[in-house]
């Protein structure tokens, strides 16, 4: 882990709402993985004061990249950097997906905003393996395909794509990979997680599921981003013991 | 100029520096220990402890407000039992002075942690917290009233020869009665403040930012509150004070020893800027050679006013 002060390279929109900030952080970049965060200070003064948590959401060299959209007044701030501003990186941060073991196809569940952290992910998922990514959002301006790759879309009010949730796709689409072994790979709205959780739970499917929480410090000292473990004896905690969890550890 | 002298004497406890990192945001010490030497600092104040484990409050637990966080952590800890089992062997091995933060819901139970823990060579002195906003019986009730400051006090007294630092609240109205009945009862010192209750609410839904309705208000927001506080009782009370409060460099820093306190804590910062009490060691340092100050003591109380 380390904190470093990065250059900002970029800050490209993607689309209407959605951002990419690209940033010289070598040190950072060299031993993220998939999966893993950045808390970030997006200013120099104690405006705004905390940091803010961000999904890595792709590795190129010595450059580092994020994906956001104007929710606060910090992303705004993010927003206005221009070629050679800074920002102060504290990361990579957290538990990071499980790729590289057995199995054969790679689903990955993307909800609004939550693709975030996949472009990383697909990049290092071996070649040998498939991949398909399902991407779901209320309506075709949530749908963020950025990075991703053999993509199918659900939109709630079915402006794009397959009508309904990405979890009611996804369940049409387990019916064409339910003989290979998968895993899925889900980040988004907890009303998403929480509806895939259920149904991954039910069918004994592998998940790991990339947790979104509120959270000040990032590495385990404030206590401030608590989730309920399975048997709801403990609290884990999304920043050192997440974000990515497997679907039955933890409940939402 | 020669070296400074950095190091501070509180009701008998040495510091090498004024700097000590505050209850609640250093956890037991191990994950900060990636971002910053903690040999470095005057000391660390543990979270808080109770006899036994505490699951703490229900997310959400954290609200950023202007200039500050609101929290309900609600004392989350692993209890007395498995700190000196798990979490000392870590602390030992760190050069800097360990200050046991507990709290309580009962005087018997803070009697009692203080009698386990203080056969621990390690532990220097006990920081008790009778002022956590975020659980009922965790010692905000405690904090309101003087007779039963006085008691803790004087409880904890009898078990302990360990210099006693007793964690005042602000929210009451005059906080130098406290710090009076803890000089009264054996107290060794005083730590001002606690954080302040406050609340946040989300005005499309109507309702609290924080699962726990309240939470206890830190950062730059509250330090003129804090500053304020630590000059009553240096005014009124002849006890050392630890001033804490929103204090986020070395100015601030400087500022609180003004007004009375011969050491201080760190609290919110740490979350932002994990390095921050050697940044603020290196910035004290700096400042007592350019004003030639020889002992950092001296700045303690030299108000003008």
């Amino acid at each position: 882990m380390y904190i470093e002060k990065a250059f900002v390279e970029s800050v490209e929109r993607l689309d209407e709402e959605t951002y990419l900030m690209k940033v010289f952080s070598p040190a950072i970049a060299c031993i993220a993985k998939p999966g893993q965060f950045c808390n970030i200070k997006v200013s120099e003064n104690d405006f705004p004061l905390l940091r803010r948590p961000f999904s890595i959401c792709n590795v190129e060299g010595d450059y580092a990249f994020f994906l956001f959209d104007i929710h606060g007044e910090g992303t705004k701030i993010l927003s206005l950097k221009k070629n050679g501003d800074t920002v102060e990186l504290l990361g990579p941060l957290g538990k990071g997906f499980i790729y590289d073991d057995d199995y054969e196809t790679a689903v990955i569940v993307a909800g609004g905003l939550g693709t975030a952290p996949f472009p990383f992910l697909i990049k290092n998922i071996s070649d040998e393996k498939n991949i398909i990514c399902l991407v779901g959002g209320r309506s075709k301006k949530q749908i963020i395909t950025y990075g991703l790759k053999n993509i199918a879309i659900a939109t709630d009010n079915g402006s794009e794509g397959f009508k309904g949730t990405v979890i009611d796709l996804l369940k049409e689409e387990v019916k064409n990979i339910s003989k290979k072994k998968f895993r899925i790979f889900a980040c988004g709205p907890n009303a998403m997680l929480k509806e895939l959780q259920k149904y991954s739970i039910e069918n004994n499917f592998d998940c790991q599921i990339s947790v979104e929480c509120a959270m000040a410090c990032g590495f385990g000292i404030c206590q401030g981003c608590p989730v309920d473990s399975a048997n709801g004896e403990s609290y884990l905690l999304v920043c050192k013991d997440g974000p990515v969890f497997n679907a039955n550890e933890v409940k939402l | 100029m020669n070296k400074v002298d950095l190091s501070v004497n509180i009701g008998g406890l040495k510091l090498k520096n004024p700097v000590l990192l505050a209850s609640g945001t250093v956890g037991y010490g191990n994950e900060i220990a990636e971002f910053t030497d903690l040999n470095k600092l005057g000391g660390i104040v543990t979270k808080s402890l109770s006899l036994k484990p505490r699951k703490g409050n229900p997310p959400q637990r954290i609200v950023e407000t202007p200039s500050g966080m609101l929290n309900a952590i609600g004392l989350a800890n692993v209890g007395v039992e498995t700190f000196i089992k798990e979490k000392i062997p870590f602390l030992k091995k760190i050069d800097t002075t360990l200050i046991c933060n507990i709290a309580a819901s009962s005087v018997e139970e803070y009697v009692e942690c203080v009698h386990i823990l203080n056969d621990e060579e390690t532990i220097k002195a006990f920081e008790i917290n009778v002022s956590c906003p975020n659980v009922k019986e965790g010692g905000l009730e405690f904090g309101n009233d003087l007779n039963a400051v006085g008691r803790i006090t004087e409880k904890v007294r009898n078990v302990t020869k360990k210099p006693i630092i007793i964690k005042l609240s602000p929210n009451v109205s005059r906080i130098s009665d406290f710090a009076r009945v803890v000089k009264e009862n054996g107290g060794n010192a005083v730590s001002a403040i606690n954080t302040l209750v406050g609340t946040s609410f989300d005005i499309y839904t109507r309702k609290p930012r924080i699962k726990n309705v309240t939470g206890g208000l830190s950062g730059p927001a509250i330090k003129p509150v804090a500053l304020a506080k630590v000059l009553e009782i240096k005014r009124n009370i002849d006890i050392p004070i630890i001033g804490i409060g929103g204090i986020m460099n070395w100015k601030d820093a400087v500022e609180m020893m003004i007004v009375g306190a011969s050491a201080f804590q760190i609290g919110t910062v740490n979350f932002i800027n994990p390095n921050a009490g050697v940044e603020i060691l290196n910035g004290l340092n700096s400042f007592c050679m350019e004003n030639s100050i020889k002992n950092i003591s001296d700045i303690t109380g030299s108000y003008q006013i």
